[in-house]
């Protein structure tokens, strides 16, 4: 009776009986924008591939030049991400902002394809310098209606979840077939920023 | 002693039975009396990130800190909270700011981020000053003062909560990796402060 009683599975179960006994009202009038702000701003980094190539390669190059970079560089990229969509809503122009993102792909891919281990300052500088782009173009598209601050959450929380991506992917640098995969994935990252290069010259 | 406990016996059943006949109505009609003050008092935190996301924020910064800062938030959060919002019951209807709004993510998400070694009177500094600015705004803004007491109070419950949650899970992890995790949110909301701010130049 008592083995059943300390069951880990038994004892998340009686708490998820619980959980759902309390099911609460449907609160389907929220506050202006508030219900799509959020899913918007949770959607958008993920809805072009620029963006997500480079997301994912912060989270590559950490996993591959390990402690402290690991953390320190996916903290560094939102960080400063805000600090560019925050001088793109205050009307401070970028130039080239389409080639910066398309070069962050192509140099983070590089990074990881050649595993480049420059000093943690460089590495956090050069991603940082790349985020202001991505900060400037994307962090500033809210659609008209909806929560401001819902959307920033979701945007700041995709980002993270693209970069935490990339670390988990980035685990299998452990092996010696992980290693190898991982430079692969880093060229791919490098093409399609070539590819986002070319699109925008042209 | 049998017999002095069958002596009380009627005492005990006309006692139960004047509270049975003192019953309140049921109000099973949820949709037309709503959940009852209290109650929206504490949805109406979980559901205001601009309030719960900064009390987080200062819940895992006392975790990390340790047990005792997050005893000092514990109590003195909710207490600030209160009397902000005792204070605001009775003021006129106060707009909150949005740069002190994105301040307060900045500067607990930022302090979060970097872990940093904040004393235990400077936890409590922030909590107290935390607690008077959102409890006085919600104080103003949640209505007549019959329920708004009610509902402030399901606020202040619903601080508590979360701070005793937030602040102990913390507490608790020793794992490298989930104290860098704990950071990392940390980061996430010292950015969306930084957005946060770059909306309130742009509406201004």
């Amino acid at each position: 009776m008592n083995t059943t009683r300390h069951n880990p599975l038994v004892r998340a179960m009686v708490l998820a009986v619980f959980v759902f006994l309390c099911a609460q009202t449907a609160f389907a009038h929220p506050q202006k924008g508030e219900a799509v702000g959020f899913l918007t701003g949770l959607r958008h980094p993920i809805s072009g591939l620029d963006h997500v190539l480079a997301m994912v390669a912060v989270g590559l190059w950490g996993a591959q030049l390990g402690s402290p970079a690991i953390w320190v560089l996916p903290v560094a990229f939102p960080m400063v991400m805000a600090a560019g969509g925050m001088l793109g809503l205050m009307g401070v122009p970028l130039p080239g902002i389409e080639y910066g993102i398309a070069l962050s792909a192509i140099l983070l891919g590089a990074a990881v394809m050649f595993e480049v281990r420059p000093p943690l300052g460089v590495a956090a500088a050069l991603v940082g310098f790349f985020a202001i782009f991505h900060g400037h173009a994307h962090g500033t598209e809210l659609p008209p209606g909806q929560s401001a601050l819902l959307y920033s959450m979701g945007f700041v929380m995709a980002t993270g979840c693209l970069h935490a991506l990339g670390i988990g992917i980035g685990t299998v640098h452990r092996w010696g077939w992980g290693k190898r995969l991982l430079r692969f994935a880093g060229g791919i990252v490098a093409v399609g920023g070539m590819f986002f290069l070319w699109r925008a010259v042209a | 002693m049998k017999d002095a406990a069958q002596s009380r016996l009627p005492l005990y059943a006309f006692a139960v039975f004047t509270f049975v006949m003192c019953a309140l109505p049921a109000e099973a009609h949820l949709n037309s009396t709503g959940m009852g003050p209290f109650y929206d008092g504490l949805i109406h935190f979980l559901m205001s990130p601009e309030d719960f996301v900064p009390v987080l924020a200062l819940a895992l910064l006392a975790g990390l800190r340790g047990a005792s800062y997050g005893r000092r938030a514990l109590f003195t959060l909710p207490v600030a909270w209160l009397l902000g919002g005792l204070a605001g019951l009775s003021a006129m209807t106060a707009k909150p700011h949005p740069f002190v709004a994105a301040a307060w993510f900045l500067l607990l998400g930022g302090l979060l981020a970097a872990d940093a070694k904040v004393s235990l009177r400077v936890t409590t500094a922030l909590a107290a000053l935390l607690g008077v600015y959102h409890g006085y705004l919600n104080g103003t803004g949640v209505g007549q003062f019959d329920t708004a007491a009610v509902a402030l109070l399901g606020l202040v419950f619903a601080v508590f909560v979360l701070i005793a949650l937030a602040a102990a899970f913390v507490v608790r992890l020793r794992a490298h990796w989930a104290r860098i995790a704990v950071r990392v949110a940390g980061s996430w909301i010292a950015a969306s402060g930084l957005l946060m701010l770059g909306w309130a130049v742009r509406t201004r």
